[in-house]
């Protein structure tokens, strides 16, 4: 069974968990992700491999609190067990082959972006790390990224932390003060990765942005995952996670996000009228 | 009695099951069925058997339901299918063994499916189950997919002793017959879990989550983990869509996602998290099985649903029991008609769906007569959902992961029909994966050709 062994709260709505998972430790790489299901009437949500330990046959994952399944997820505790957890599934993120990269990711999306600093950091690449967050309480894995790159600038939206701004002002900067960069990889909001391709894209540096649409099976059968990149239909799960930024229909992408909106806000609603009504 | 006819049969009433999941058909008693048997004739040259891919003893079974032998009866199917409440349901019957039935000529033929399904239903609600092998051989073998042709393949080596292991990616076995076609056709609990038990309790493990090409590798299994042959039944799950503009907008799903939400996910059980776009008015495109599954699902989730279809009624290739279903149910057909385009307002959702009006002209390939566009026949269908059902194809994942795994044009594994042996050593393959979106009797039939073509490898290795 796929026991939870480790349980920390990184911001107020973020955690990590390591979850014993040894087949999949053995092989997971980089910009690969699991899809699991917390108990029988459950969804099966996609969450990225954060980090693995081989030896000790475990996965690391983080994530945001944002609707139900994060909520029952966030509610388990080290020693209970996730009724599945399947994977490595997506592409590994392509590292070989470049000198300098730089990173780009924002909020949770950093924990997306921490694997692939780490590995093109340990293999040589000369990595470039340019993290945004809200505000200051909201910043995770600062010490990881600060430790595993040759630059870090963070940044935040209120300038309670870092510097004041946009991931696309400190990229900017950066390329305008002559560093050069074999590709930049974007992970993050699909607004800031659609900036940041439409930045880079100015300066024509090919640049990989890491998508996260809605997903059910991961494994190319239902569809749900598409999105357009370059006019052509790619399903996420099995031709992605990462496409080239400056073909991908982020427009479409948005608007394909939101389609379950209000469906999951009903549900959200009705749970909380009969927590009320359990209540009083 | 009217020999000349079939024993009928008991249904849901359409308009009360167009808003419920449960099953259309309720099936035979056992006088029902033991009259119905009665009008066999007990060939001496059966034709039906040879219609049957499978080809089980059906004047056999027959004969013992007739005698109420219904033990008897199950135990003579269990020789030839390990699904035989599934394919007593969901065989295309009227095109296999009844299209060739004798009794056919004049008349009726035998309802052998629902007698096959009624052997199977009384079975399971007597606890009885297929015998377990006697002696064990200790080889082992792997097979990916837990479909109709990977349960098969399972099963039947298990019978010759082999230690079989399926491998499938998602939670739970079943393949198609799970995530695909709807509780109402085909009861999960009830019937495909039964089934896959059965099998199971024939020896075969099942590990679900384990996504070959992924998690692990044809390669690592062989070479690591100790299995000497491998059996790919992984399917045809890649849906197609049709390339028209709009196709991406919100609204717009693959029969596959509708029905996989749906079935799989349990949409429709408010008990289940997993969310559902019902739509109002709904058109799904297509004119399979897979279609008429999805528009009888959505028309029970509430909506108003047209089916969309380019070529006429005659070359529907869905089975005519379920289009005769559908329409009782209050389905709506629009036929010799083509989408291009399809309308999205600007907050990206399904507007509505640009249309042509086509008709038949000369015999294409398949020999069907081809559609052609009218002139100037293009009209627009208000619709809020669209889903596309235009048929699937076998999944790389594995053959891109499997050096010296061959597959042809339609990305289909090439395979020997008689062995199922693949262009690989030690590696068979069968079913959708092989032939394209096919039948569950096929992908039976040809998951049970290459249990005996892994039998006959490892026993000459
Ligand atoms: C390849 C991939 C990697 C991801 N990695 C991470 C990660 O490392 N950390 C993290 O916090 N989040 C990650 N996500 C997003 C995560 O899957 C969603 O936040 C999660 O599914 C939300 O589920 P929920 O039930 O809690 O929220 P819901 O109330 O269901 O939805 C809230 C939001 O999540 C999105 N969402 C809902 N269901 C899915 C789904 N099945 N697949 C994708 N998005 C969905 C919705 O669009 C909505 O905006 C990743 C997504 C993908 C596709
Ligand atoms: C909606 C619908 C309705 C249908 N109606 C009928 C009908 O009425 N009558 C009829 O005869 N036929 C019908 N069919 C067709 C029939 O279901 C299929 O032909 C049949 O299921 C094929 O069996 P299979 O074992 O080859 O593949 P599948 O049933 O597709 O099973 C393949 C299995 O392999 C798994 N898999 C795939 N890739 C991997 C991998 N890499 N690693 C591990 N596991 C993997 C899949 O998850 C799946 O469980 C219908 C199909 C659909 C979709
Ligand atoms: S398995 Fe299908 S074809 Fe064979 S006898 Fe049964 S219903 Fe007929
Ligand atoms: S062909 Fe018809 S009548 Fe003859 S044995 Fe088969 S089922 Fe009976
Ligand atoms: S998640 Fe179903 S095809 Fe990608």
């Amino acid at each position: 069974m796929f026991r939870i062994i480790k349980k920390k709260e990184l911001n107020p709505t973020v955690t990590l968990m390591e979850v014993e998972a040894p087949l999949i430790a053995k092989k997971a790489q980089p910009g690969q992700f699991v899809i699991l299901r917390t108990d029988e009437g459950g969804e099966r949500i996609p969450l990225t491999i954060a980090d693995y330990n081989r030896e000790q046959g475990t996965v690391t994952i983080i994530y945001q609190i944002v609707g139900a399944t994060t909520r029952i997820l966030n509610s388990m505790s080290v020693g209970d067990c996730l009724q599945d957890f399947v994977g490595p599934l997506g592409r590994p993120t392509v590292t070989e082959g470049k000198k300098k990269v730089a990173v780009v990711g924002g909020g949770v999306g950093c924990a997306i972006a921490y694997p692939v600093v780490k590995k093109f950091h340990e293999q040589g690449t000369k990595v470039h790390a340019i993290i945004g967050f809200r505000s200051n309480e909201l910043v995770i894995l600062e010490e990881e990224f600060r430790s595993n790159s040759s630059k870090l600038v963070l940044m935040s939206d209120d300038g309670s932390c870092g510097e004041k701004g946009l991931v696309t002002d400190a990229l900017k900067k950066l390329i305008e003060s002559g560093e050069q960069y074999d590709e930049v990889i974007t992970i993050g909001p699909l607004i800031m990765m659609k900036y940041v391709s439409m930045l880079t894209k100015q300066y024509g540096i090919k640049t990989v942005a890491s998508m996260n649409p809605i997903m059910i099976d991961g494994t190319g059968m239902c569809g749900g995952c598409r999105l357009s990149v370059g006019g052509k239909t790619q399903f996420a799960c099995v031709d992605g996670p990462e496409f080239n930024g400056h073909e991908i229909d982020f427009d479409e992408a948005i608007a394909r996000s939101d389609m379950y909106k209000e469906f999951e806000q009903k549900k959200q609603d009705e749970a909380c009228k009969l927590y009320q009504k359990e209540v009083s | 009695m009217d020999v000349l006819k079939k024993v009928p049969i008991k249904e849901q009433d359409p308009q009360v099951r167009a808003h419920n999941f449960d099953e259309v058909c309720l099936g035979y008693e056992l006088e029902e069925a033991m009259e119905e048997a009665s009008r066999c004739i007990q060939c001496k040259n059966p034709k039906c058997v040879s219609g049957c891919p499978v080809s089980i003893d059906i004047p056999g079974f027959i004969k013992e339901v007739e005698n109420n032998n219904i033990e008897a009866a199950f135990k003579i199917i269990s020789d030839y299918s390990a699904l035989p409440a599934v394919c007593g349901r969901v065989c295309p019957q009227e095109t296999q063994c009844e299209q060739v039935c004798i009794r056919g000529i004049k008349g009726d033929p035998v309802s052998i499916g629902k007698l096959e399904r009624f052997v199977a239903d009384w079975a399971r609600n007597h606890n009885i189950k297929p015998e377990p092998p006697k002696e064990k051989n200790g080889k082992k073998v792997a097979v990916i997919g837990s479909g109709p042709a990977g349960l098969t393949c399972a099963g039947e080596l298990a019978k010759l002793g082999y230690d079989v292991t399926i491998f499938e990616a998602l939670h739970e076995p079943g393949g198609v017959l799970l995530y695909g076609i709807p509780e109402f056709r085909l009861p999960k609990e009830e019937v495909v879990k039964a089934e896959i038990n059965n099998v199971i309790s024939l020896g075969v493990k099942i590990e679900t989550n384990v996504i070959i090409g992924r998690s692990t590798t044809i390669d690592e299994l062989m070479e690591d983990e100790g299995f000497e042959a491998v059996f790919i039944g992984s399917g045809a799950g890649l849906p197609k869509f049709m390339g028209i503009p709009g196709e991406n907008a919100n609204g717009v799903f693959s029969a596959n996602e509708y029905l996989t939400r749906n079935n799989l996910m349990k949409a429709y059980d408010t008990s289940y998290d997993t969310p559902i776009i019902t739509g109002k008015r709904v058109a799904v495109v297509g004119g399979g099985n897979v279609a008429m599954d999805a528009a009888r699902t959505a028309l029970r989730l509430g909506a108003d649903v047209t089916v969309v279809y380019r070529r006429s009624e005659a070359e529907l290739p869905a089975r005519v029991e379920e289009v005769h279903h559908a329409k009782e149910e209050g389905i709506k057909f629009k036929l010799l008609t083509n989408p291009t385009e399809i309308l999205v307002n600007e907050d990206g959702w399904v507007s509505g769906m640009r249309c042509v009006e086509m008709e038949l002209g000369e015999p294409d390939e398949s020999g069907r007569r081809r559609p052609v566009v009218k002139k100037d026949s293009e009209f627009v269908m208000e619709l809020d959902t669209v889903i596309m059902s235009l048929g699937t194809s076998p999944n790389p994942l594995i053959s891109s992961t499997t050096e010296g795994l061959e597959i042809n044009k339609w990305k289909c594994i090439i395979a020997d029909e008689e062995t199922g042996l693949t262009t690989r050593e030690g590696v068979f393959a069968g079913g959708d994966a092989v032939t394209g979106a096919a039948t569950v009797i096929l992908a039976m039939g040809a998951g049970k050709a290459a249990a005996k073509g892994i039998h006959e490898y490892l026993t000459s290795k």
